[in-house]
């Protein structure tokens, strides 16, 4: 272990290093594998089977025994536009729910046999489907993919790019946003797991009138970055930490930072812009 | 759209009941795959290397999440968060070894979004197996990482048999030390099994680390008071404190009075397929008292047995180190 380097918040080597540490990435060689768009349904909302409308009524009052969703061949378009048009018999529609599972399952095994088969096929049965996000306190309607991380989500659909990716797969924190007061990676979750839940991106955290973010304003007078890719995730951090914990010690903030590499080693600039975003001292650590 | 997610099509249900969602995974068959946190689930995804025709998101389900005081001990649900688990007062109090092995798990925003229940059914981190190569695990027939090439630093001491991956859980280590229930539900039955029997090592089943199979749902960790408010120990070594995996970890927890230990349980973990009992250890220690050279006596017996591979022979004098470490007041 190298715990007293200075070169990250928790004793971890420079990136470099980490890069044969951060065990197998040079075997698995993490990268962007591309891959076709895949085709999106579009569904005239008049032909739609009428039971799987009303099962995947988010909208509607009776959402938490409707929970139980599958995405087959579910047109995206024409569900919101018929959302919360009948009232549904809880029961009923649970039991006949249950039974669309059993038989569409069969489709999904099919499907997946032939996935396996050749990972370039798609089996164009995923389809897009339309939610409701909030998003820096405003609503967001976005067309989502069963599989779609809320990084994908947020860069790709919404615009929303000062979200970073790094290395999408967890490892760097370069994506960190904020769920609920909670910082997560958001290449590692589905977007379609915050359905209901408030997302803070680096975006949000500017207020209306212009003015920065308390701890924008301190990452700025403390030069904490240097090439600031990571700086958003770091904020993000920064952020959810403050939120739990206003005061926190000088370790306490390494201990909450430490899930966000940079590849600058700006560690310490951004404890210090830590420490002043939270009104304490910054300084006197610095030869402790 | 210039840019494309690395995510492969894939289904997703996301039931409300664990009966449903057993039901699903049960007519999946291997089609199915369990989703609590993802943090393990997206690497093989992402990096092709399984290829599931459905995710069954556990997220929904009420009851399962959670961490309760019983008559007997301590329920934890399985969809728990590690950061809840690493925050909870009673945790602490009683078994402070599973709070520390939590709190050693990946970085905060993975223990933010991890389960325990997913923390300890996750598959290994050999990197062969997980580049998605065809090996003995992957149901092929090699082992490449047990090769006169292989890169097998990680790997086992213990209990190989053709496979020399390891356990990569930190809190499976915790909890088989403080002697915990896993609660399975399967097929609208209840099954409970030592967390002792619920690893399971390649001469059992060389494709499966844990008696899991589809249609299985773990729905709570139990921890009896057996071993409540006990001395304990916990310590992981790994490169670094934050992402890396244990290359040895520790987890001790020890009954004594007047300063001599009646009893103990000794685990260490990356050294075997599954947590390591270190059952030679625990019985040279009833009857002595904590202390230095009671840990220089007993020491050695930790690694008895242990076939090291090219690489990994550092291990041996780490487990002699961390139980020395244990030992010590
Ligand atoms: C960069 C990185 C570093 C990591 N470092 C560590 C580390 O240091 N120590 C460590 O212990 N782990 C580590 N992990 C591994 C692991 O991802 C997390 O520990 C996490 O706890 C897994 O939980 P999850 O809920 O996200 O699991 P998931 O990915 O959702 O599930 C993992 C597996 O368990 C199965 N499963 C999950 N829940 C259940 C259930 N209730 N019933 C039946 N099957 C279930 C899933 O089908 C899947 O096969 C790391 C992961 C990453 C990406
Ligand atoms: S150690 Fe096990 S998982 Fe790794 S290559 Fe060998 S057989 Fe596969
Ligand atoms: S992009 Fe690296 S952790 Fe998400
Ligand atoms: S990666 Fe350049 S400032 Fe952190």
């Amino acid at each position: 272990m190298r715990s007293g380097s200075s070169d990250s918040y928790s004793g971890a080597g420079s990136l470099a290093d980490a890069g044969g540490a951060l065990a197998g990435s040079s075997v698995a060689a993490p990268g962007l594998h591309s891959q076709p768009d895949s085709p999106r349904t579009t569904i005239n909302p008049n032909t739609i089977d009428k039971r799987r409308v009303l099962i995947q009524t988010i909208e509607s009052p009776v959402v938490s025994y409707l929970k139980f969703l599958p995405y087959f061949k579910m047109g995206a378009a024409g569900v919101e536009s018929l959302a919360g048009v009948r009232k549904v018999n809880v029961n009923v529609s649970r039991r006949r729910f249950i039974k669309g599972v059993i038989t569409s399952s069969a489709a999904a095994a099919t499907s997946s046999a032939w996935y396996s088969a050749s990972a370039k096929q798609r089996p164009g049965g995923v389809v897009e489907r339309l939610i409701t996000l909030n998003v820096n306190g405003r609503k967001r309607p976005v067309d989502v993919l069963p599989q779609e991380t809320l990084a994908y989500t947020l860069r790709y659909k919404l615009g929303l790019t000062g979200t970073k990716l790094g290395c999408n797969r967890g490892e760097c924190g370069a994506c960190t946003v904020v769920v609920d007061d909670v910082s997560h990676y958001s290449c590692s979750m589905l977007t379609h797991s915050v359905r209901g839940r408030a997302v803070a991106t680096v975006e949000g955290l500017q207020d209306p009138s212009g003015a920065l973010h308390p701890v924008q304003q301190a990452f700025i007078d403390e030069l904490a970055p240097q090439c600031g890719y990571c700086t958003p995730g770091q904020l993000m951090a920064t952020v959810a930490l403050l939120k739990d914990n206003p005061k926190p010690t000088r370790e306490e903030a390494r201990q909450a930072l430490s899930g966000n590499l940079c590849r600058c080693g700006a560690y310490d600039h951004y404890l210090n812009a830590v420490m002043r975003a939270s009104g304490q001292a910054t300084e006197v650590e610095q030869n402790a | 759209m210039a840019a494309h997610d690395v995510m492969p099509d894939i289904e997703l249900f996301q039931p409300i009941t664990v009966e449903d969602a057993s039901a699903i995974a049960a007519r999946l068959d291997g089609a199915g795959w369990i989703l609590a946190g993802g943090q393990d689930t997206y690497g093989w995804l992402k990096d092709r290397a399984k290829h599931p025709g459905a995710m069954i998101d556990l997220a929904a389900i009420e009851g399962i999440n959670g961490i309760n005081a019983t008559a007997s001990g301590i329920s934890i649900g399985a969809m728990t968060t590690l950061r809840d688990v690493m925050r909870d007062p009673l945790i602490a109090e009683k078994f402070p070894i599973l709070t520390q092995a939590a709190g050693r798990v990946a970085s905060p925003q993975i223990r933010n979004q991890g389960t325990l229940g997913g923390n300890v059914a996750q598959d290994t981190r050999c990197w062969y197996y997980r580049r998605g190569l065809s090996c003995y695990r992957a149901g092929g027939n090699i082992c490449y990482a047990d090769s006169p090439e292989g890169m097998n630093r990680e790997h086992a001491l213990f209990g190989a048999s053709r496979c020399v991956a390891v356990s990569p859980s930190d809190t499976a280590t915790a909890l088989v030390a403080v002697d915990a229930t896993m609660v399975i539900h399967r097929e609208g039955r209840e099954k409970r099994v030592p967390a002792e029997q619920f690893f399971i090592g390649p001469a059992i089943n060389i494709t499966h680390m844990t008696v899991l199979r589809p249609g299985d749902i773990l729905t709570h960790v139990e921890i009896p008071n057996t071993w409540a408010n006990t001395e304990s120990y916990f310590e992981k070594v790994a490169d670094r404190d934050v992402w890396d995996f244990a290359l040895v970890s520790i987890a001790a927890v020890m009954k004594t009075s007047g300063g001599v230990i009646d009893d103990a349980r000794i685990v260490c973990g990356a050294v075997e397929c599954v947590p390591r009992r270190l059952r030679s250890v625990e019985q040279a220690l009833r009857g002595k008292p904590r202390n230095e050279q009671t840990a220089d006596a007993v020491a050695g017996l930790a690694s008895g047995g242990a076939r090291t591979l090219n690489h990994n022979q550092f291990k041996v004098p780490l487990m002699e180190n961390l139980v020395r470490r244990a030992l010590r007041t």
